[in-house]
């Protein structure tokens, strides 16, 4: 099984008052320094079988369709790489 | 022949029972539409009614227009059958791009709950020719993600094109772009908006009747049609 991790997170120019919710309570509990916060999803799909360039096509227009609403939201598509355990 | 108008029921609606009433109160013949049945049951328009449809998971809206129903609402609205959005089903109309632009989190991040006064933008749609341009109505107004957003080009090619049916006045209760409170599709068949009309067609139970303009405009031009 391979994972599949999809962000996503609001365009630049989308408001988004839950990061700037967060940005402001910083100060409060002795976080100083952090300017900005956005916040955004992340999905991750376990995939069965090989992770190849048609399965991460079909995962593209998942994100695409559904996962996402491109009006407000862009995406990012990755694998998410696993350590090999070594047997001992 | 009495005029029908189906009402759909995704779980999580909340506000399918006042709409079926008001559209008897106008004058027509309700029909109850269920999310997973893809039939329309030959009604002559639909209006998608308000809640949290499967919970507002993922975003609101994001689920309820891959159901059954929508396949056929979304094919039909395209070939100009009337439908109407409120609140929840103006977010599934934006999901579904029958309808531009999208509805965001409110950006003072509480839920509003008021008697709304509007501007009639647009009275030539399906669903607003009982009004007159310029008419102040008041309803009721209560949303968590209300917040109308669409790129500069797209809000520029709505008011180009008399597409904003509805804005905001007094105040601007969710920080919509340009105090958009509902919008057209180019034909005008297909109309959401965040207030709810459906909430103000009785003097005991509305701030006004105001709303009874949406069931009646309908009715008419379908009678007429």
């Amino acid at each position: 099984m391979a994972r599949v991790v999809v962000d996503v997170m609001l365009k630049p120019e989308i408001l988004d008052p839950q990061g700037q919710a967060v940005q402001r309570a910083l100060p409060r509990l002795g976080y100083e320094g952090i300017s900005d916060v956005r916040q955004g999803k992340r999905f991750e799909l376990e995939v069965e079988g090989p992770v190849d360039d048609d399965a991460l096509a079909r995962i593209h227009q998942l994100a695409e369709t559904f996962l996402a609403n491109t009006v407000i939201e862009d995406f990012t598509v990755r694998v998410e790489e696993r350590e090999e355990v070594t047997p001992a | 022949m009495t005029t029908r108008i189906g009402v759909v029921t995704f779980p999580g609606s909340l506000d399918d029972v006042d709409a079926r009433r008001a559209i008897s109160l106008a004058g027509a013949e309700p029909v109850a539409l269920w999310h997973r049945d893809r039939s329309l049951h030959q009604v002559d328009a639909v209006v998608l009614p308000g809640g949290f449809s499967y919970g507002d998971y993922l975003r609101c809206g994001a689920i309820a227009r891959f159901s059954p129903v929508m396949e056929t609402v979304v094919e039909q609205a395209r070939a100009g059958l009337p439908v109407l959005g409120i609140c929840n089903g103006f977010q599934v109309l934006c999901e579904s791009h029958l309808l531009p632009g999208a509805l965001t989190r409110n950006d003072h991040l509480h839920f509003v709950c008021r008697d709304q006064r509007l501007r009639v933008e647009n009275a030539d749609t399906a669903w607003t020719s009982d009004y007159t341009e310029g008419q102040e109505i008041t309803v009721p107004l209560k949303n968590g993600e209300g917040g109308y957003v669409a790129d500069e080009r797209t809000l520029d090619e709505l008011e180009a094109t008399g597409r904003v049916v509805f804005r905001y006045l007094d105040v601007n209760p969710n920080g919509s772009r340009r105090d958009i409170a509902g919008i057209t599709n180019e034909a005008g068949n297909v109309v959401g908006l965040m207030p709810h009309p459906e909430h103000a067609v009785e003097a005991l139970t509305g701030p006004t009747t105001d709303g009874l303009g949406f069931f009646t405009s309908v009715l008419k031009k379908l009678v007429t049609s």
